[in-house]
């Protein structure tokens, strides 16, 4: 049924005349580069990158540690991301509240975290406090006091959040979905942050030894990017961690991270009594950033499940309207990541919503997409490519993402041509290096009473029932 | 730090803002319309979001979905949100494309009604509706953003009920009520259209006059009942809610000054003092020293009609019982009312507040989005290259009157989230 015309005629009245209803004709792109950059390594090893920025009186300092999580010792699984959050909270010459206060009256936050790839410690500023934040970052870097109290207070907030976590669908689904896709023992296969048991039992000693193994001049690279003049952005550099010498050493026992599950294929059902959702996960290991294949896998990714106007989204939510969002994507690590379609769908639609999401990853790997589809991928990664890089922290990012997974110092100045040179049946050998639609694993964070029967149904594989902390489901939980 | 604003009016009504500056190649487009929650009538709760929604689905010549997939296709980024007093649509594209994003919007603010279908309506309705699952019914202490505003409004004030919706008011949407709603608010004298980034300004001004200038003027929107509210709630309101949850979780509001009157600068920087980053007051105390509380973070909604709100989430440790967790946040919200703030912790919020208004100005959607907000509520754009100056004017002694006046037991409204029996 269609709103009557008459109703919306005073809102056009000018039909035909001097107004171009049609969509118009772009004009001609202006030019873009990516910002040029400097590379230097200091005598002690400590890579620094310049990149000046000069449009607003800002600057990032994004020191980044080979210092991940795939460099955990066995049994202390969790040790990095504590050690890079433990960074923020204390030195020998300030403690945490000293050292959160003198950052503050700069009018910054020094941001910790780390990933399975590296830690990583950001200042953003303005840039005419430059000097003051390279010292308050060397003395983070190279002096952290790792205080029994702090070590023991964000050991808790982990374990907290652990908790929490079991009545969060989302971040449940997630880490549930890589248990079940990597080989029991990987190292990807249990969270970045470690699991109740790993942290538990991590003690100052712990956060200590692994900071003096891997957060090294050799093993860092200082990214500034910003309002910043390079000759004095590096003297300030030198000044402070010219002086810094330790060396690195192995802490991880050289397991392959990344090792796929051997299990044959079933529906992992985690156990969330009354939820009116199923959350989804559906995929399987994937390939590592570094594969020549990468961006045609992206672009495949990009046209399967990465855009809005993407096959899975435009399925399960334009025309089925199961859910209020569907996509897929592929995890950039340094090892083999997954490849995974994430969504909440209904609980009543959770089988034939799976049996959408199959259907479209066993399609894309069976012929070749149209020009249109390919062409809006394209367009979209090429044109959005400016865009991404508004921000210096997000221009330090992308410096970060060159030196972490080896990528060409010309990359991003040749990556929009690269795009633009993707053909369909590129494309199509991109989802055929990728997808393996007969290991698909799945993931499902519902309630059994409404779904069990339906995915059984499904006919791929054995339903597995567990509770949220992973163990198998009891009767008691079965039956609610 | 100023950005440039040209803005005028068209004949229609249609407030327009232009912001150029030529560091990337690259323009947003950003439109505001005065409408939200707050105006939908009884029975409709959640409609203006759902029509947010609809405004996706095409124009008389826009096909369904075609939007997303021009402003993609354009290199572009794009997205519309829906808040208790307007609802806005934003895109960011390559700056060639410009008219393209214009067009798209004046297709749909101009000659939505021809595209709009029953089966269109369907189906959003239950994206929407699953969009209420996700974030609200499925989501640990989802609820809280319809519950808190419940507690703190009358039931009469259009701040009260939920932005999200009811099922059941969802399932009440017809196609008349967007036609109704399209043809009452969706109108250029009810709209403010920004434009930032790289653009000539004169060839902006045509455009925006070939695509806009001929919608034609509204009818006036229908004026909101009176919201203004006492200063305070007259008590401690108290509300405890059994959820799905691991752990207690505290949502503690106050009523507090309209968003961009002079008190709010105060409201805003207490907030700061008690809430924003690891050395506020109360992360230190609570969560830090104490360790009660896993997270804590104060902010305002700023909502600029009748009355803010002021609220205080607190996330309990675990062990840690609903009634020691709210005990630990009313001593330190005593302990502003008794004894005020210092003047170091009103620097170091402002410190803080300082770059993060310039780094808002590093996104050309961001720049546009606050000029338009600026331009909506207040009818001046040129409100944002005040805005620091309007926290460095505020004193210790206005942030501790504010603490005083609107923070203590008269004035609270206490949300408490705790698990439902047999877990946490």
């Amino acid at each position: 049924m269609r709103v009557d015309h008459k109703q919306i005629l005073r809102f056009a009245q000018d039909d035909g005349g001097g107004v171009q209803f049609n969509k118009p004709t772009p004009g001609t792109a202006r030019p873009y580069h990516f910002p040029r950059f400097t590379r230097t390594t200091l005598s002690n090893g400590l890579r620094v990158i310049v990149a000046p920025v000069r449009d607003l009186p800002l600057v990032t300092l994004h020191a980044f540690v080979d210092a991940g999580a795939t460099h955990d010792p066995r049994g202390q699984e969790g040790v990095a991301l504590l050690t890079a959050a433990l960074m923020g909270e204390g030195t020998l010459a300030h403690d945490g509240a000293a050292l959160a206060d003198r950052f503050e009256r700069l009018g910054t936050t020094l941001e910790v975290g780390a990933d399975w790839d590296s830690a990583a410690l950001e200042v953003t500023g303005l840039s005419e406090r430059f000097e003051a934040f390279v010292a308050l970052l060397s003395e983070v870097l190279r002096t952290p006091a790792f205080a029994e109290r702090e070590v023991a207070r964000l050991r808790g907030e982990r374990l907290a959040e652990l908790l929490e976590q079991r009545a969060e669908p989302r971040g449940l689904a997630d880490d549930m979905f890589a248990r079940f896709a990597y080989a029991e023992g990987a190292r990807y296969g249990m969270p970045a942050g470690g699991n109740e048991a790993s942290v538990g039992a991590l003690t100052r000693d712990a956060f200590v030894a692994f900071h003096a193994a891997r957060y090294t001049p050799s093993t860092t690279t200082l990214i500034i990017a910003g309002d910043i003049d390079a000759d004095a952005a590096l003297c300030a550099v030198v000044a402070q961690l010219g002086d810094w010498s330790a060396q690195p050493t192995t802490t991880a026992d050289g397991r392959a991270p990344d090792a796929p599950s051997t299990v044959a294929r079933g529906i992992d059902l985690i156990v969330k009594p009354d939820a009116p959702q199923s959350e989804l996960r559906v995929g399987h290991v994937a390939i590592a950033r570094g594969n020549p294949a990468w961006l045609r896998v992206h672009v495949m990714n990009a046209i399967l499940g990465g855009l809005f106007s993407s096959r899975i989204n435009l399925n399960l939510r334009e025309k089925n309207a199961y859910t209020y969002g569907a996509f897929s994507s592929v995890d950039a690590r340094r090892h083999a990541g997954c490849f995974e379609v994430s969504t909440a769908v209904q609980s009543d639609v959770t089988a034939p919503a799976l049996r959408e999401i199959f259907a479209e990853i066993t399609g894309i790997t069976q012929g070749e997409v149209s020009a249109d589809e390919l062409s809006l991928a394209t367009a979209y990664l090429e044109g959005v490519f400016p865009i991404r890089f508004e921000t210096t922290s997000a221009v330090a990012g992308a410096l970060a993402n060159l030196v972490i997974f080896g990528l060409a110092d010309d990359y991003y100045d040749t990556y929009r041509a690269s795009v633009r040179g993707m053909t369909t049946a590129d494309v199509l050998a991109g989802a055929r290096t990728l997808l393996r639609p007969a290991e698909l694993r799945i993931v499902v964070v519902g309630d059994p009473a409404q779904v069990r029967e339906a995915l059984a149904g499904l006919e791929l594989g054995p339903v597995r029932e567990w509770d949220p902390t992973g163990a198998p489901a009891t009767d008691r939980m079965k039956s609610e | 730090m100023r950005i440039p604003i040209d803005s005028y009016v068209l004949s229609n009504g249609l407030r327009v803002t232009l912001s150029e500056d030529h560091r990337a190649p690259i323009v947003a487009v950003n439109l505001w319309y005065h409408v939200g929650s707050a105006n939908e009538r009884e029975g409709r709760t959640g409609f203006a979001h759902l029509f947010e929604h609809m405004l996706f689905q095409g124009s008389e010549h826009v096909g369904a979905n075609e939007h997303f997939e021009l402003v993609q296709r354009a290199g572009g980024t794009l997205n519309g949100s829906t808040w208790l007093e307007r609802t806005n649509y934003y895109e960011t594209v390559p700056s060639h494309h410009l008219e393209t994003a214009l067009w798209l919007e004046a297709d749909r603010m101009g000659r939505l009604l021809p595209a709009m279908t029953q089966e269109k309506l369907d189906t959003q309705r239950s994206v929407v509706q699953n969009e209420r699952r996700w974030s609200v019914d499925n989501q640990p202490y989802g609820t809280w953003w319809e519950k808190l505003p419940a507690l703190c409004f009358p039931a009469s004030h259009p701040f009260h009920h939920s932005l999200i919706g009811s099922f059941a008011d969802l399932d009440a949407a017809s196609l008349e009520d967007i036609a109704g709603f399209f043809s009452t608010y969706y109108t250029p004298d009810n709209a403010v259209l920004t434009i930032a980034g790289d653009f000539e300004a004169a060839e902006a001004r045509a455009l925006v006059e070939k695509h806009f200038g001929s919608i034609a003027r509204g009818g006036g929107r229908p004026a909101l009942p009176d919201m203004s509210l006492p200063a305070t709630f007259g008590t401690w309101l108290r509300e405890t809610v059994e959820d799905d949850v691991m752990v207690p979780r505290l949502f503690l509001a106050s009523r507090s000054p309209a968003f961009g009157t002079e008190a709010y600068y105060a409201a805003s920087l207490c907030a700061a003092v008690l809430g924003l980053r690891r050395g506020s007051r109360l992360r230190r105390a609570l969560v830090r020293e104490q360790e009660v509380a896993s997270a804590v973070s104060v902010s305002t909604w700023d909502l600029a009609k009748g009355a803010d709100l002021f609220v205080v989430d607190a996330t309990a440790r675990p062990g840690v019982t609903a009634e020691q967790l709210e005990a630990a946040v009313a001593v330190e919200l005593d302990r502003v009312v008794a004894d005020g703030v210092r003047e170091d912790e009103v620097s170091r919020a402002v410190a803080l507040l300082e770059t993060d208004m310039v780094l808002a100005l590093q996104s050309a959607g961001d720049r546009a989005d606050k000029l338009s907000m600026h331009a909506t509520l207040f009818g001046e754009p040129e409100r944002v290259n005040g805005e620091l100056e309007r926290y460095r004017g505020v004193t210790a002694a206005q942030v501790t009157a504010f603490a005083r006046e609107r923070l203590g037991p008269d004035n609270r409204a206490s949300l408490m989230y705790v698990p439902k029996r047999g877990e946490g």
